[in-house]
């Protein structure tokens, strides 16, 4: 009846475990208990579950990365701590059947559910305000893709109660992720969840470029397009092109594991090597479409309160969409120590270097934006310059790790930790928690506490480097990843250096609670009713903060880069606002369920598979089936707002104006 | 490199880590005290030429980036500082926004730079290929690796011996390894000796090492693979010829033979096991398990 499943799943035994999803549980409760309470349910029902308002969705995304940051941040904290014990005899208080779930479960959650929610996240809110549209292309399709998201993260979640979760790494290299070396369900969780929530980043991925690709203001150009949007659309064609690639390769291992395939496996023709070639070639990918919207986010940022255009504009372009070609080409970087072979080798480490120019070229932009600016120090631009004395740190690790020589001695070291936390928390971190400080106005209509939001980049900033940089020394001294204990006393030193680091880290991330506490609370004294807090330069800051929920009740016109920006210096700051101007009735898209209903049947899906419950499974699919079928079939997608209602919107907004 | 053996485990015998100590000890060690720890073990004290060409390497092109990040660090430190909105001496310019001879500069800054390190790579590449023989007068001495769950194997197929979790290697002599495994993927890496290579199942991979000096060297598998994966650690010993001669013929007297049997019971997992030798080897048995031919491959896993 239940395939798998049986009570023995739940780990009584494991009191680690119990403890810390009874209290995840509890937490879960009380907020449910708080919600029904209140009479909440129809409010989230109708403003948040069923919205697909982009801007909604977009803040959704953000709010599910920054939960999940925390559960990977514990994990983060576990192996730090277990690290710091287990040196010499001492086995620490993490067996390895645990601890190499943790690891696992970090790597996954991390990647997967905080930094691709993040970026997609802001992609979603920032571009169609910045492209000066009402919606994204799908509106109803980018709630889909956000819920099956949110389906992956419950599965992955689910298996810290019931069952076990992958033990292979977060990259599940068979054979070891064969169902001859890990034959619980722990792999089949990581393989379901990412299967469900890809899916969902490619549509995401579609839906986002169909809308840089097909809808702008009117007027713009890819030439007037913002530098946000350039590497947005790189980093959705990126996604386009990489994630059906990581599907097919984890369909093949599902079909090794469930049906007796042998694509990976040891025997009867199968090559491990075929899946790691083919997850480094989503795997790469990957990496840019991280990390080219962060870059996206330092341009606007670093822009806007230097107070100038971003210099080389072109050569930004230019860098980001020769970025977004090489990092097809590089792959192979990550198993020089396989015995390709000379050529080989050297090819791939030379198209790597490659790699670094149009990324030294943009640094060098950067810099040059900063040169002749009236730089006012917010918090974004200290994310901003944060990241780019850190970011050359980790680049410059990162070539050296290029050459297949220096490769075959820091291959799999903390080295390569080091490394890659340096470009992954020095870059998309950094460019993320910029973005967040700065559209939180425009998507709230208050700032966010400007001294609490320093504190937190401070203990980001120094926590990193404590933590990684002994990461790094330790690499060199031959520490190799993913171990649970070692018995060379002299690394324990600076194993507890890195656990400093990571509770430096911790106290930021508690910290960014607290400065979200102090700022709602404060929500009056910060709020925006410019819609223009910054001074900024593109067109989301011509809408009022936050927006309507048809962002623009005028369609701007565009007619060169910085849009917003040269229309304020023409009218030397007077809003055109107060401009008699005549509004039509503009069609938004109802609210639609489909996307969670889709994930509820998605989520029964998954667990069903996972577990070997076949009736579940076909109930999953059947009930997926039944609810696009409803979709398809539907009548009325969209609302109208009446002229009138658009035009009380202005005025009301233009009174605040007044007041202020 | 690790002193002799006996040295590190009363070091290790006679620390007392109370909490405070070590926290002082932390903080005390960060300076330059850890570099020199770094330094004095690991891939930047090599005790082998393609250790040593590594780690050339390595300090080669670290230099080469280090001229030109740190300028960038300063630069941007400078820039920020100067050009904050307070400063009234800083002069602003809301304009300016493009210099076609800062262009070209910073396109070919890390174009040369680039250009430096891609060539160091590419004839790195070739002159340090895991397969490729060293240049060297002496004969090689062959040594076959196998990787178990969680053992390192190590045949000496001249000599018809082969020895568990303890590598023995002349002082001197050119290693020829060919490597493969019995189970998942591994990384035999000896540090200090240099490059490592995947030990994989149903391939072999290649690899030449030296040992220049004698001593006691870690060896580790750096490739994730599975519970037991901490504890895959072995010494590689490297000993002057006469020693080496020695423990040859020694072993060659004690403990059974490796034939399928003894490969049959090496292939059930266990975690952190002692050294072990075999006095004999059956013929071709590497060929007979990186073929895939011996019922070693694909044991099933417990839970």
């Amino acid at each position: 009846m239940f395939g798998r499943l049986t009570w023995a799943a739940i780990p009584f035994d494991q009191p680690v475990v119990m403890i810390a999803s009874g209290t995840v549980g509890f937490v879960i409760f009380c907020v449910l208990a708080l919600v029904t309470a209140k009479g909440w349910w129809p409010y989230l029902w109708r403003e948040w579950i069923t919205s697909v308002d982009h801007k909604r969705i977009g803040v959704m995304y953000i709010f599910l990365a920054l939960l999940m940051l925390v559960r990977g941040f514990s994990d983060a904290m576990l192996m730090r701590s277990q690290l710091a014990l287990a040196a010499g005899h001492a086995q620490g208080y993490l067996p390895p059947e645990h601890y190499d779930q943790i690891f696992s479960a970090h790597g996954t959650i991390m990647i997967f559910f905080v930094a691709m929610p993040f970026v997609v996240g802001l992609m979603n809110f920032v571009l169609p305000l910045q492209l000066g549209v009402r919606d994204v292309a799908f509106p109803v399709l980018n709630s889909v893709s956000f819920w099956l998201t949110a389906a992956g993260v419950l599965l992955v979640n689910a298996s810290l109660v019931v069952g076990e979760f992958a033990r292979a790494g977060w990259l599940a290299y068979p054979p070891l992720s064969e169902i001859a070396y890990s034959p619980g369900v722990g792999v089949d969780y990581y393989l379901w969840s990412l299967q469900i929530s890809g899916l969902g980043t490619l549509l995401s991925g579609i839906n986002l470029l169909t809308t840089i690709l097909k809808l702008r203001a009117p007027g713009m150009g890819y030439r007037q397009m913002p530098i946000f949007c350039w590497t947005a659309l790189a980093s959705n064609l990126l996604i386009v092109a990489s994630f059906p690639i990581l599907t097919a390769t984890f369909a093949m291992l599902l079909l090794d594991r469930y049906a007796g395939f042998h694509f990976f496996t040891n025997d009867l023709g199968g090559n491990p090597m075929m899946y790691i070639n083919l997850i480094w070639s989503w795997g790469h990918p990957e990496v840019y479409i991280l990390i080219l919207p962060a870059f996206g986010v330092f341009s606007e940022v670093v822009a806007t309160f230097s107070g100038k255009p971003l210099f080389g504009r072109r050569s930004m372009v230019m860098a980001t969409m020769v970025i977004c070609v090489l990092s097809f080409l590089v792959w192979l970087h990550h198993f020089f120590t396989m015995g390709a072979g000379a050529d080989v080798n050297a090819f791939f480490g030379v198209m790597t270097m490659i790699i670094a120019v149009p990324t030294g070229v943009k640094i060098f932009n950067w810099l040059f934006t900063l040169y002749g600016g009236r730089i006012r120090f917010t918090v974004p631009i200290y994310w901003a310059v944060g990241f780019m004395v850190t970011f050359v740190i980790g680049g410059m690790t990162g070539v050296l790790m290029a050459i297949p020589p220096a490769d075959f001695v820091l291959h799999n070291s903390l080295f390569l930790i080091a490394h890659f936390h340096n470009v992954a928390i020095g870059g998309v971190v950094f460019g993320v928690m910029a973005g967040i400080s700065y559209w939180f106005p425009k998507a709230f209509g208050f700032t966010l506490n400007e001294r609490l939001g320093k504190a937190v980049f401070w203990c980001w900033f120094f926590g990193f480097y404590l933590a990684f940089m002994p990461l790094y020394v330790l690499g060199l001294m031959g520490a190799t990843r993913r171990m649970q204990h070692y018995s060379n006393m002299h690394w324990q030193p600076l194993m507890l250096v890195a656990l400093a680091g990571a509770i430096l880290i911790l106290l930021g991330i508690a910290l960014t609670g607290v400065q979200l506490a102090v700022s709602i609370r404060q929500r009056e004294r910060n709020r925006d009713v410019t819609g223009d807090p910054w001074n900024g330069r593109t067109l989301e800051w011509s809408t009022p903060s936050p927006p309507p929920a048809w962002n623009f009740s005028l369609l701007p016109q565009v007619d060169r880069v910085d849009a917003f920006w040269a229309k304020k210096q023409q009218q030397g700051n007077a809003q055109d606002r107060n401009l008699k101007r005549t509004y039509e009735a503009i069609q938004v898209p109802r609210n639609n369920p489909t996307g969670f209903f889709l994930a509820f049947f998605a989520v029964l899906l998954g667990f069903s598979l996972i577990w070997r419950i076949w009736w579940g499974a076909g109930l999953g699919i059947l009930g997926a089936i039944v609810i696009c079928l409803m979709q398809a079939w539907r009548t009325d997608g969209e609302i109208e707002v009446p002229a009138e209602k658009v035009a009380a919107f202005e005025r009301l907004h233009g009174l605040k104006e007044g007041a202020v | 490199m690790h002193a002799a053996s006996p040295d590190r485990t009363s070091s290790e015998v006679t620390r007392t880590p109370s909490a405070s100590a070590m926290w002082l000890r932390a903080i005390s060690m960060t300076g330059g005290a850890v570099l020199m720890a770094s330094c004095n073990e690991g891939v930047l004290d090599p005790h082998g030429p393609v250790g040593k060409a590594e780690r050339v390497i390595l300090y080669d092109s670290t230099a080469i980036m280090l001229a030109v990040v740190i300028p960038v660090i300063v630069l941007t430190l400078v820039f920020a500082w100067w050009f904050r909105a307070r400063n009234s001496r800083a002069r602003y310019r809301p304009d300016w926004e493009y210099s076609g001879r800062i262009e070209m500069i910073i396109w070919s800054i890390p174009a040369l730079v680039i250009l430096f390190l891609g060539g160091i790579a590419w004839t790195g590449s070739h002159d340090l290929d895991p397969p490729v023989p060293l240049e060297d007068s002496t004969a090689p001495l062959d040594i076959e690796v196998i990787s178990f769950d969680w053992r390192w194997l190590f045949i000496y197929p001249h000599e018809g011996i082969a020895s568990l979790n303890r590598l023995v290697v002349p002082v001197g002599v050119p290693l020829r390894f060919r490597l493969t495994s019995t189970t998942v993927m591994n990384s035999f890496f000896v540090p200090q000796l240099g490059s490592q290579i995947y030990a994989m199942p149903n391939m072999v991979t290649r690899l030449n090492l030296k040992a220049d000096q004698p001593g006691t060297f870690e060896g580790l598998s750096a490739m994730f693979s599975g519970d037991g994966f901490s504890d895959m650690r072995f010494d590689l010993v490297s000993t002057d010829a006469e020693a080496f001669k020695d423990w040859v013929n020694t072993t060659k007297k004690q403990g059974g033979d490796l034939d399928a049997t003894a490969i049959e019971e090496l292939s059930k997992p266990v975690r952190a096991e002692g050294v072990r030798t075999y006095a004999g080897v059956s013929e071709g048995l590497f060929d007979r398990v990186s073929s895939g031919h011996m019922a070693a491959v694909s044991p099933q896993r417990g839970q």
